[in-house]
């Protein structure tokens, strides 16, 4: 039921400016800890956020603009430019000793096992 | 031993994975070869005056794990992306599995004045990044007047 006004704003345009995909991710869990692997391709280093707030991690990542392309989108399967998930730790989990990897759009997180929650920033180390 | 639990955010990555398959524009150049939507990996085509360019979002991969094959105007991406294991622990569990892993091949065709010899191909923060640019006879320039 498209409407032929390929010119005009659509719509749902505002509501795009909000809308995140949800990277795929594989969660293991071991007897030392979790591992987490989070696919973000597009994203470069400087534009992944990782925050760990009371039990919430949340993963955010801004794909590099260059990746608009030039011209006209004439194949689209990647409509939206950011990811966002949010994961709720446990408390067993040592979020003060979460590290972090990330490489070739791949994040890699390990969180051990021990006790502890409050709120800090994660350092991306690089891969 | 291997388990997958039933966890909350499976269901959630399906539901948001059909919707970004619904969110596709349906009205962009039916192809013969197939779209493949929500296959391994996304691409991104757009076509500028001097080039075609094709963003492929493979993350994890080795460059050289990656074969581009280009014959009569048709471009075959393929390579294997490999599984991250739990570290060899018998009692690791598996509480999501939702990243491809495995042999992929997708299929473009490229527009008919694609020059074969002005493909670049560029890997980086895992996006394959292939820049096809159009013969010159068929860019567009400006034609003086006598």
């Amino acid at each position: 039921m498209s409407t032929n006004n390929g010119n005009a704003a659509r719509p749902d345009e505002a509501v795009r400016q909000d809308e995140v995909l949800m990277p795929a991710v594989d969660v293991f869990e071991d007897e030392g800890g979790i591992t987490l692997y989070a696919d973000l391709p597009g994203v470069p280093r400087d534009r992944l956020s990782l925050h760990v707030e009371s039990d919430t991690l949340t993963i955010e990542g801004q794909m590099s603009p260059e990746l608009a392309g030039g011209g006209e989108a004439t194949h689209v399967e990647v409509a939206v430019p950011r990811y966002r998930r949010a994961f709720t730790l446990s408390r067993e989990l040592d979020v003060d000793k979460v590290a972090a990897a990330f490489e070739h759009g791949v994040l890699r997180l390990r969180i051990p096992k021990a006790s502890h929650a409050r709120p800090r920033r994660i350092e991306v180390q690089v891969g | 031993m291997l388990y997958r639990s039933v966890f909350p955010g499976d269901l959630l990555a399906q539901l948001e994975r059909l919707q970004r398959g619904m969110r596709a524009a349906p009205e962009l150049s039916p192809s013969i070869r197939g779209l493949a939507r929500g296959g391994f990996p996304a691409i991104n085509v757009s076509a500028g005056p001097q080039s075609t360019e094709i963003h492929v979002f493979a993350p994890g991969m080795n460059p050289a794990d990656i074969e581009l094959h280009l014959e009569k105007g048709v471009l075959t991406i393929q390579g294997e992306r490999k599984a991250e294991a739990p570290a060899g622990d018998e009692k690791a569990a598996v509480h999501i599995d939702e990243r491809f892993s495995g042999r992929f091949r997708r299929v473009l065709t490229l527009p008919e004045d694609a020059d074969p010899d002005g493909v670049v191909a560029r890997y980086r923060d895992g996006v394959l990044h292939i820049s096809v640019s159009r013969k010159q006879a068929s860019q567009p320039r400006r034609i003086d007047i006598q």
